[in-house]
């Protein structure tokens, strides 16, 4: 049985070495790999779609939504055919975030951590590599969740006054805005999980940050809330994808720069743990 | 070639690893042994740079493991059984780790082969049993044909069977002029794969020495004579030297002579011998005597447990 192993230098294994690019690769296996990221990821979608056609199919122009839109977009107004579509959007950055704690601090709770970083010793190219992996698959997933709920949601606004088209002014940008909030809220999902190693405490830091921060901000003394309060991660976050720009709120791109500055943050934050800390 | 040199790893004020050196050569399988809890795990993450240090160095083939650009190549190793993720399948486990290195599919279905887990090859790792989680350790392992195989307690939760093949494994790595080295707390298992020993206890080195050299250091146990004239024999035998014990009234137990100076000295005075057996003491013996003072978790004496009880 042996003899497999003494046939010289095994096929392929020679002159090579850990690339950036391998490590991609691995990570890519290891996610797909698991049937928690395809359970997770079509939860994700399916929220965003049920949801999004839902709030959509109930709307009447009189009474309201049934369903209110996340918090933060459009909030006040009847709302907008926007913002009815993404009405799933909190859910899924919910599930797009706790897929990329599992990616990073599930490791750290099987064990599996240790095969990973003896193989690459140098672990901050694990970690680009888990971002680069679930960043865009994460956000492409979501742009055709958000897509198809905004397109069903037409059928179900058809005739109503708030009805928009994919052609309307704002409306690619704030579908699109949303896909890349949700692929940068999976990013932010990986850095806590491997800043925190936990997957509960990961989740909970996710939580406390997207959904319980924005309401502890409200305790805020009146003007101290209204300069902090737009750049809070959850509220950055959502002036993404917000069809008008609400007063008090940042520009969509001035969004996008606080929350990937977040992002960025949180991935700073877990880069240096990885380097300094045994595993 | 593994070097630590004056290795040592501090958690709070709890030296783990204590001023450790020492050296793991090509074509030898060298035994890393101690009680529990003597450090033996911690320093193997050191080896692999999974922890650092708190002072000293470890190299791995002349340069610290992270500096590898190729690590897998250098060295294997199976640190526990635990560190896969169970949802995932062996084959897929194998190839994540493959990738990193552009290793070959080919490869990864080699040394599933030898390991024995073709045919689970695609099951959920979870569904493993201990064994056939240690089989993949091993096999991720030897993935990237490395010049050092470095194993935690591989014979854990093998069967007969399975410790048997790492046994054989183990030797043909070596014969091959690979570097072996694996950590046990059993010294009989030792005893059957190890050419050389570093025995460690709380951290600090207790003995580094070839086996044949631990074992003849642990080789004097007397010669046990059985007799019904014990009395007659103990003064036939007595000289300068030598001592003679008397655990039975037909037995002795004499050292200072050989079994085959007993049994003619005996013939020539007719002394009937039922039996005449040298006394090896076992490898087990000599390193629980040797580690004695470095056991981290001692238990009571069974009598003292019944008096408490």
């Amino acid at each position: 049985m042996s003899t497999t192993l003494t046939a010289g230098p095994a096929v392929g294994t020679t002159g090579r070495k850990v690339t950036g690019r391998g490590v991609l690769r691995s990570e890519w296996v290891k996610f797909w790999s698991l049937r928690s990221s395809w359970i997770t990821l079509v939860a994700s979608v399916a929220a965003l779609l049920v949801f999004g056609s839902v709030a959509s199919f109930t709307y009447s122009s009189d009474g309201g939504a049934a369903l209110n839109g996340p918090p933060g977009a459009g909030a006040g107004g009847p709302g907008d055919a926007v913002s009815l579509a993404l009405a799933g959007s909190t859910f899924a950055a919910l599930g797009v975030g706790v897929l990329g704690v599992l990616m990073s601090a599930g490791e750290y709770g099987t064990g599996m951590v240790r095969s990973t970083f003896a193989a690459v010793p140098g672990r901050l190219p694990v970690l680009w590599a888990k971002a680069t992996v679930i960043g865009p698959l994460a956000a492409i997933v979501a742009m055709a969740g958000v897509l198809a709920a905004f397109l069903t949601g037409t059928v179900g606004l058809d005739g109503e006054t708030i009805a928009l088209s994919l052609g309307d002014d704002g409306v690619p940008r704030s579908l699109v805005g949303a896909a890349v909030y949700l692929g940068l809220v999976a990013v932010l999902g990986v850095a806590l999980g491997s800043l925190v190693r936990s997957t509960a405490a990961g989740i909970a830091s996710l939580v406390g940050i997207l959904f319980i921060l924005p309401g502890l901000g409200s305790l805020l003394p009146g003007s101290l809330h209204d300069s902090i309060s737009p750049y809070l991660p959850s509220n950055a976050g959502s002036s993404i994808f917000a069809l008008q720009e609400a007063s008090g709120s940042l520009s969509p791109a001035a969004g996008l720069a606080v929350f990937a500055g977040w992002v960025a943050l949180a991935g700073a934050g877990a880069a240096v743990r990885l380097k300094k800390t045994d595993v | 070639m593994i070097e630590a040199h004056e290795l040592t790893k501090r958690y709070g004020d709890r030296k783990v690893v204590d001023r450790l050196s020492f050296v793991v050569r090509p074509g030898e399988v060298t035994g890393f042994l101690g009680p529990n809890g003597a450090g033996k795990s911690t320093t193997m993450r050191m080896i692999v740079g999974l922890d650092a240090p708190t002072s000293g160095s470890v190299t791995v083939n002349g340069r610290p493991y992270a500096r590898h650009p190729a690590p897998l190549h250098e060295i294997g190793v199976l640190l526990d059984a635990k560190s896969v993720h169970p949802g995932r399948s062996a084959h897929s486990h194998l190839m994540a780790l493959a990738h990193t290195h552009g290793i070959a599919r080919s490869r990864v279905d080699e040394v599933i082969e030898v390991a024995g887990l073709t045919k689970v090859a695609g099951k959920r790792v979870g569904a493993f049993s201990l064994g056939m989680g240690q089989r993949l350790g091993i096999a991720a392992a030897l993935l990237g044909d490395p010049e050092i195989v470095m194993l935690d307690e591989p014979v854990n939760g093998l069967d007969p069977e399975g410790v048997l093949w790492v046994r054989n494994l183990l030797r043909s790595l070596a014969d091959e002029g690979r570097a072996v080295m694996l950590s046990s707390h059993l010294m009989s298992e030792m005893a059957l794969i190890a050419d050389h020993l570093v025995i460690i206890g709380r951290g600090r080195l207790l003995a580094d020495t070839s086996l044949s050299n631990f074992t003849r250091q642990a080789g004097g146990g007397g010669v046990k004579v059985v007799t019904d004239q014990a009395t007659r024999l103990r003064t036939l035998l007595a000289a300068p030297g030598v001592t003679i014990s008397s655990p039975s009234d037909e037995e002795l137990t004499v050292t200072g002579r050989e079994a085959r100076e007993i049994g003619t000295v005996a013939a020539r005075h007719g002394v009937p011998v039922y039996e005449l057996a040298p006394q090896a003491v076992s490898l087990e013996a000599a390193f629980m005597d040797l580690t004695h003072d470095a056991v981290e978790y001692q238990s009571a004496p069974v009598g003292a447990g019944r008096k408490a009880a």
